[in-house]
């Protein structure tokens, strides 16, 4: 994308003026370069998004923006339902609340050696991973309505993990006004065998270990310390998700019209919040986060299993669990007045900063931790949401590096046993069903996560408070 | 074209000129099906034969057996979306590939068998889940020469 489209309001923010349709501006939060390397379509999708009814403030890009469905991944967007807001399938994604959790593990970098391996072939034989994989779970339909309608705590009453677990998950692991009756039987046929599975394409499980503490302060408020090793796990609501997805798109492009929307781009298809079709989608897409909720929760026990047996004295505890594909109400101060939002975030973090209500009690004088997912050969992140970024983005951050090359052209690049093995040599060992999926997540693929890290610093949507790479990675 | 595939199932008279084949094309996250043929039938088989091969070399499935699928939209363009939408769900229903499809179109109704078989790790080598088949890039049209383009983005 070319700067001089933009108008430049800082190092690390750059608006578009509102001309056309757009109801109000385009923002993007990146520094220069990253923008340079954005693809013109996040500026054409950054546009259509302003031109959607209800739409408040501003339509924003995140540091790791690029080309998305409609919406642009790494859009954020808030609509008002008292001003005609709409909510959009395409918004959320496919993947509703496809996220990141962390896990303390209680280990140093020097537990893992003796067990390293070991470890590796354990978690990759215990947490399912890849296409046409099941988990151990087979649900009847009243089964998967109390999961659609619990979700984290529902798998922790049967006995997936702890209360405490609950405290460190948005929402305290289960999204209120989850409607399972919207979710049809197809979506919920597609989930029945895949409760705890990992997935695949850029969904991983990594053991990794703190290589640098950028902020002190926070990292100790978040008991994080240099050569801790912490897990991390990248997925979302699996086949469930998928489905509810692709068959609300599809009614929000067929009925929009009769709403009186006008579409630029189908991939926009959106409803009237206050509308059936509205309000079936929200009732359908919360049973989605809550699919997705359960699934880490699943998952999460399955790597307790794992550890207990593998290294006994490991005792994993939740960090935190952050979702990066929901449409969540929140109220924000809009001209001085408490106001209730449906904010979209499309591969992008919450990050609420300190004294937010919803950020767990722990964690509240400096802010919600925010997981940003690297890739398998460089760095993920530990950042804290700023008090700043509830009005600069309404709390909200990147949620990863983003790719930067296609998936042909990465296996063009790169060969699956080449990557493996480079990675090996580096210390970091990858257990995966697919070498052509390794070729096509090869960290080369992504753009530099360090460099998307630091302009969500700079431009104060969240502080970036530890670095962590990856010493085994199970990709899907 | 950054990958394609020569797969004529029933060649026709026209497919001497214009023969039908597969090929993807660039998203920065995803990735492009395209399905070219001689009618509007084979380029949404070829179609889906570019989606198979998103996940694995659709030539390594073999075809042992039949599943039936129907699906009717509103548009041509709506109807190549449901169309790869619908292999989505029974390859996940299933846990089968197709490596073959026998398409039928009449108007806006569509009907076809799809061969495949169960996946195997081993064998297949699945890089990658298709979550689901997208309206960005989305194409159904007969181009100068007569050949019929089915394509759109799908979501991995």
């Amino acid at each position: 994308m070319d700067p001089n489209r933009l108008t430049k309001r800082s190092e690390t923010e750059w608006r578009i003026e509102p001309h056309g349709a757009m109801r109000v501006p385009g923002v993007i939060y990146a520094s220069e370069a990253l923008i340079r390397d954005m693809d013109d379509k996040v500026y054409e999708q950054v546009v259509n998004v302003a031109a959607l009814p209800g739409i408040v403030c501003a339509s924003y890009a995140m540091p790791d923006a690029h080309w998305g469905y409609g919406f642009p991944i790494g859009g954020v967007a808030a609509f008002d339902p008292a001003q005609g807001g709409v909510i959009s399938a395409g918004g959320v994604g496919f993947d509703i609340s496809c996220g990141v959790r962390t896990l303390y593990t209680g280990l140093t970098e020097a537990d893992i050696p003796p067990i390293k391996h070991r470890l590796a072939d354990a978690l990759y034989r215990t947490v399912p991973a890849g296409v046409g994989s099941t988990g151990r779970l087979h649900l009847k339909d009243q089964e998967i309505n109390a999961m659609l309608a619990g979700g984290a705590r529902w798998a922790v009453e049967l006995g997936y993990g702890t209360r405490e677990d609950l405290e460190r998950i948005e929402a305290g692991g289960r999204a209120e006004g989850a409607e399972p009756d919207e979710v049809s039987q197809y979506a919920k046929n597609r989930q029945r065998d895949e409760m705890g599975t990992l997935g695949s394409g850029n969904h991983y499980l990594e053991v990794q270990h703190v290589v640098e503490i950028l902020d002190e302060g926070i990292a100790a408020a978040f008991g994080i310390h240099r050569g801790d090793v912490l897990v991390s796990i990248h997925c979302g609501s699996r086949g469930l998700g998928h489905q509810i997805g692709t068959e609300f798109l599809k009614r929000m492009v067929v009925e929009a019209s009769g709403y009186g929307i006008t579409l630029p781009d189908r991939e926009l298809a959106c409803a009237p919040i206050e509308s059936p079709l509205g309000r079936s989608y929200l009732g359908a897409m919360r049973a989605g986060i809550n699919c997705a909720l359960a699934n880490r929760q699943i998952i999460t026990h399955l790597v307790r299993q794992v550890f207990a047996e593998v290294v006994p004295r490991a005792r994993l505890s939740l960090l935190y669990d952050v979702s990066h594909n929901t449409c969540k109400v929140e109220e924000h101060v809009i001209r001085g007045k408490p106001t209730r939002l449906f904010i979209h975030r499309k591969g992008a973090t919450r990050a609420f900063g300190p004294g937010h209500p919803d950020v767990p009690s722990a964690f509240r004088a400096v802010g919600q931790p925010v997981l940003i997912g690297g890739t398998m050969g460089t760095a993920s992140y530990v950042l804290a949401g700023t008090r700043e970024s509830m009005d600069r983005a309404f709390g909200s951050a990147c949620h990863g590096a983003g790719r930067s090359m296609s998936r042909h052209e990465a296996t063009r690049r790169w060969k699956g046993r080449q990557v493996i093995d480079e990675l090996a040599n580096r210390g970091i060992l990858i257990r995966s069903p697919s070498a052509r999926g390794v070729a096509e997540e090869a960290p080369g693929a992504y753009k530099d996560v360090r460099a998307v890290v630091e302009a969500a610093d700079r431009a104060n949507l969240a502080r970036a408070v530890a670095r962590l790479e990856p010493l085994i990675c199970v990709k899907g | 074209m950054i990958s394609s595939g020569d797969h004529a199932q029933n060649p026709t008279v026209a497919s001497i000129t214009i023969p039908a084949r597969w090929e993807h094309f660039p998203h920065q996250a995803d990735m492009g099906v395209r399905g070219i043929g001689p009618t509007k039938a084979e380029a949404f088989s070829q179609a889906a034969l570019a989606l198979t091969a998103v996940i694995t070399d659709p030539q390594t499935v073999a075809p042992k057996e039949p599943v039936t699928l129907s699906c009717e939209a509103p548009d041509d363009e709506l109807l190549l979306v449901d169309w790869l939408n619908a292999i989505v769900y029974e390859m996940a229903m299933r846990k089968m590939l197709f490596g073959r499809f026998d398409v039928q179109l009449e108007g806006l109704r569509l009907r076809a068998v799809a061969w495949g078989e169960r996946v195997d790790g081993t064998k297949h080598q699945p890089a990658v889940e298709v979550k689901g088949a997208t309206y960005t890039a989305l194409s159904v049209r007969q181009g100068p020469d007569g050949a019929w383009i089915a394509e759109c983005v799908v979501d991995v």
